[in-house]
């Protein structure tokens, strides 16, 4: 049995003020000095630290942002003074897609490297778009250990990168011939490109040291060099269109490398091929109109290894006007390939839109054997998703201050707690491997099937889109 | 006494009675949280018009002074008050009055327990009344866009059947199988849900019990232990026999009617229970007979637990031990949770308890509370029928817990197929729980409902928190009572499975009903 995997981490905490959910504002004009202010009974002691927060002036709204939303004080006020309200800079946070919950929930991820606990039920929609339509199953008696998930058994959430041709066959000697190469990370998670308006060398640095310390791979720019050689492993550079080639000497250190979608991508690969035979290629697709199709494509062509589909940074398909999710095209791509009996032959990575652990897991139950973020990680450096990434506009994060122990605890810690969540959302299931839970549907609940097995029959047809 | 069967406690305590009394029972706080705010301008006169105007008691002058006090902003009814001659706002001679709705209302609720829940539900537990309609609360669903929020009853224009309020009965039977055991029958189709001393407070745990008691119906210990303080309500407790088995002991389980198997719970499914260290304080570890400060893990599933036939084991185990109990099996919500509850009944439990992925009080990862099992709203009828077509459905009490959050959707579960249900985040919101979801941190809930700690605990006194309860299964009963009269029927147990009383917004609601 592999050696048990486990992400080192320690609590990062941020370098700007937290920003709340909830805010009490406070007309103290209006204060009748009673003496028996409510605020010294605050359970979590906002008010007493209150000069602290007044003393440092660039955190001067950090009092109001710190606040749990109880209403205690402004239940208990003697004069009715406190309102609490929520933080319109809360709001303000992400966009449709990266609501303020997940960029808080990434924060808090980032911070403790913790999985997010709370009470009193779950809070939100019955249902919504994309992973939000979906419920992953649970077994009542059957799961893979008996100690408890972080038990003295393990789950494993190990996957391998490459062909896996669907039979063996012996050479003249008997022995298994020409066995493709194959690149085995201990997450179903790969850190991918940030895109132009993201790169910045510190970050570059930080996410190579990441990928570096969890074991993972980070896809890399091609003229990035890093600072530790021992890093190559975990890298592997993409060769764009226009991208320039990689020496060699350094292209043989790493295990994997993409490169872009073209008519050429057998020649390509052949080439890479000849450099260092024991590489595997993936090949980018952009899931366009025309990304599903090329993807089933070159999953039949025998030369190709591992397909990376990439959505756009909300899951939507590229360049539509009534664009599909993620979730859906990754399980067209996966069924057609069963059908075609090709489906166990190719990796198949997905990436875009995955902005939460679960969205890891449910990938992979479509379809995917891996899912590729770099959205998370940015957020994990306390971003905003402000979209305003001009050279020159102030950016709320300071990202261009980070440093490398910074940046480097706070991915980790990230990815330390979506390895946790993937082991709960496995652990209920009774999974005890990664790999088997790729396309395992029936580990699934899809809400047009619920909807369909228990109202559709009670009243008739769906009115209101899915 | 003397008639209890052999093997059943022979230490039994005096048991205490609690009077099904409805009395007003204020917020425990001074400023009751109000949809509108009434504002007074400098202009006010002090004439006295509104106080004269004004039916609810928003305004208030106390004998003796000119000025008035702080407006009632909780009373006010709002803006709708225009049409009955009574709003204040119109008839100031000085316009210095102003209603408008409070900017804090958004910041309390959320999808499933929307703001206006929220606060019908507090004021039921006040008043012990359905809240009058003039308040304009939506209560009868949450804004979460899909299950119990998306169905409606058909309500006839004209009840089919004439019945006085007195005639519809809504108790249910909790024993169907004619085993030789007690028949036990609870006046209303809906017990306390599993919270156990340690994740709440004993103060809010004898509320719950003598909440039962007044209502002929029960409560559950969770699997935290059983309190000597919870003996005197034996008869309405059923006691939880979880995978941690915390506290259990032979004879806690020859205490109760009705001993409860978790298997799983609806806020982690799969997950097994947690109580965060910080909550095991001196009393709670020494209840659960654990080091005290370390976190509590219930592991998931039972050890000793592989198959329906290991299931059977445990519950002729109890059985045994206590010749007078019925059993309960809860489990959660999985694709097939139809299976499950048909193995539970050959395996010998009287109650199938289902528990929804989206239910829960107490703290969860937030992964599993979103993600893992299926809403309740979806296992009813898949249970229910499949019961049905296994010709057993009427020898089994089929119970649905996760979500359920007033009367209206205690009447949609057993419309879809459940005899009864659990509840239990409303019970909380009852006792002046805000959602705010912080049971899990530091020293627990800030409201000194879901806290062990000393000081937040003397927060919420036992008379207070009984008398909120009785109140809101006052005000559900009438509910209740009122949708039986409207569909015509007589008795709760008529309404199981019929889904041809309802409709869904979502759908064309064009399928014929089965005759």
């Amino acid at each position: 049995m592999p050696e048990k995997y486990h992400i080192k981490t320690q609590p990062v905490p941020p370098r700007q003020p937290r920003i709340g959910k909830h805010g009490v504002v406070d007309w103290r004009e209006d204060c009748a000095r009673c003496h028996n202010c409510v605020k010294k009974a605050c359970v979590y002691d906002r008010y007493r630290q209150e000069a602290d927060y007044i003393r440092n002036l660039n955190d001067v709204d950090a009092l109001f942002f710190e606040c749990m939303g109880c209403f205690s004080c402004v239940q208990n006020c003697t004069k009715n003074i406190l309102c609490l309200s929520v933080n319109p800079t809360y709001e303000k946070l992400g966009n449709k897609y990266w609501k303020p919950d997940i960029i808080k929930t990434t924060w808090l991820q980032a911070e403790t490297a913790k999985i997010p606990v709370s009470g009193a039920g779950y809070r939100g929609p019955f249902s919504g778009h994309g992973f939000d339509s979906m419920w992953t199953d649970m077994s009542e008696i059957v799961r893979p250990t008996r100690d408890g998930i972080h038990g003295r058994e393990y789950i494993s959430t190990s996957v391998d990168i490459g062909r896996k041709p669907s039979y063996l066959s012996l050479n003249e000697t008997q022995s298994v011939a020409g066995l493709p190469p194959l690149v085995s990370i201990p997450m179903p998670l790969i850190i991918d490109l940030s895109s132009p308006a993201h790169t910045l060398p510190k970050l570059d640095a930080a996410i190579e040291q990441t990928a570096g310390d969890t074991g993972l791979i980070a896809i890399m720019d091609s003229r990035y060099r890093p600072a530790d050689e021992a890093n190559l492993e975990n890298i592997a550079f993409y060769l764009g269109p226009d991208s320039p080639p990689v020496p060699d000497a350094i292209l043989k250190k790493t295990r994997l490398v993409e490169i872009a979608d073209s008519p050429a991508v057998a020649k390509r690969i052949q080439e890479i091929k000849k450099i260092h035979p024991q590489i595997v290629v993936a090949i980018r697709v952009e899931l366009t109109a025309a990304g599903i199709g090329r993807a089933i494509e070159l999953a039949e062509l025998g030369e190709v290894e591992v397909i990376h589909v990439v959505a756009d940074a909300n899951g939507n398909e590229l360049t539509a006007q009534k664009p599909r999710f993620l979730k859906d095209m990754i399980r067209q791509i996966h069924t057609t390939l069963i059908e075609k009996g090709v489906r166990d032959e190719i990796t198949l990575m997905a990436g875009g839109g995955i902005a939460l652990p679960e969205h890891m897991a449910k990938a992979i139950i479509c379809g995917a054997d891996l899912i590729t973020i770099n959205l998370p990680l940015l957020v994990a450096l306390e971003c905003h998703l402000c979209d305003s990434c001009q050279p020159g506009s102030p950016c709320p994060a300071r990202l261009e201050q980070i440093d490398s122990k910074y940046a480097v605890g706070r991915m980790t810690n990230l990815i330390a707690a979506w390895h946790d969540q993937l082991i709960e959302l496995m652990g209920a299931m009774g999974m005890r491997e990664a790999r088997r839970l790729r396309g395992d549907v029936g580990r699934a609940m899809f809400f047009e099937n619920l909807e369909e097995e228990t109202f559709g029959k009670l009243f008739g047809t769906r009115k209101v889109a899915l | 006494m003397n008639t209890l069967p052999e093997n059943t406690l022979k230490t039994r305590v005096p048991q205490e009675k609690v009077d099904r009394i409805v009395k007003t029972a204020p917020s425990r706080y001074r400023n009751e949280i109000a949809k509108y705010i009434v504002h007074r301008s400098l202009d006010c006169e002090r004439c006295g018009k509104c106080l004269e105007v004004c039916t609810h008691g928003v305004h208030e002058r106390k004998p003796g002074f000119e000025y008035f006090g702080e407006p009632n902003h909780h009373l006010c009814i709002g803006p709708s008050c225009a049409n009955n001659g009574h709003y204040c706002v119109a008839q100031c001679p000085k316009q210095a009055l102003q209603i408008r709705e409070n900017p804090m209302y958004r910041a309390l609720g959320d999808c499933r327990w929307s703001a206006d829940l929220v606060l019908a539900t507090w004021k039921m537990a006040e008043t012990g009344e359905v809240p009058s309609a003039e308040y304009d609360y939506n209560y009868e669903c949450g804004d979460s866009g899909g299950g119990f929020d998306k169905l409606r009853f058909k309500f006839p224009d004209r009840p089919p059947v004439k019945l006085d309020a007195n005639q519809i009965d809504t108790s249910i039977s909790l024993n169907k199988r004619k085993d030789g055991r007690p028949e036990v029958k609870i006046d209303v189709p809906w017990y306390g849900g599993g919270m156990s001393f340690g994740s709440v407070s004993n103060v809010t745990q004898l509320s719950k019990a003598r909440a039962a008691v007044a209502w002929n119906t029960f409560t559950c210990t969770g699997e935290g232990g059983y309190m000597e303080r919870m003996r005197p309500y034996d008869d309405h407790v059923i006691t939880q026999v979880a995978t941690g088995l915390f506290g259990v002991r032979e004879e806690t389980i020859q205490r109760v009617p009705i001993v409860e198997f978790k298997y799983a719970q609806g806020a982690k499914p799969g997950l097994g229970g947690h109580l965060l260290g910080d909550k095991n304080t001196p009393a709670v570890a020494r209840m659960r007979e654990t080091v005290l400060g370390i976190s509590l893990f219930s592991p998931f599933p039972f050890h000793s637990v592989y198959s329906i036939e290991d299931h059977m084991k445990h519950i002729d185990w109890v059985k045994h031990v206590n010749r007078r109990a019925l059993i309960s099996t809860k489990v959660s919500t999985p694709t097939d949770v139809d299976m499950v509850a048909v193995g539970s009944y050959s395996a010998g439990t009287h109650i199938v308890h289902i528990d929804g992925g989206y239910g829960g009080t107490g703290a969860a990862p937030d992964i599993a509370k979103k993600n893992i099992a299926m809403p309740i709203e979806y296992a009813i009828g898949k249970v229910h029928q499949f019961l049905a077509a296994e010709g057993v459905r009427d020898k089994v009490t089929l119970i649905a817990s996760g979500g359920i959050r007033s009367a209206h959707d205690i009447a949609k579960a057993i419309a879809l197929g459940a005899d009864g249900v659990v509840i239990g985040t409303a019970e909380l919101v009852a006792l002046g729980c805000v959602r705010c979801s912080l049971c899990a941190s530091g020293r627990g809930c800030p409201r000194g409902i879901a806290t062990t700690d000393p000081e937040l605990c003397g927060k919420m006194d036992l008379d207070w928190g009984t008398q909120r309860l009785v109140n809101l299964y006052s005000a559900w009963r009438k509910t209740l009572v009122e949708i039986l009269q409207r569909l015509g029927l007589r008795s709760v147990a008529e309404l199981r499975g019929r889904t041809d009383l309802l409709m869904h917004l979502d759908y064309t609601n064009d399928v014929p009903a089965k005759k």
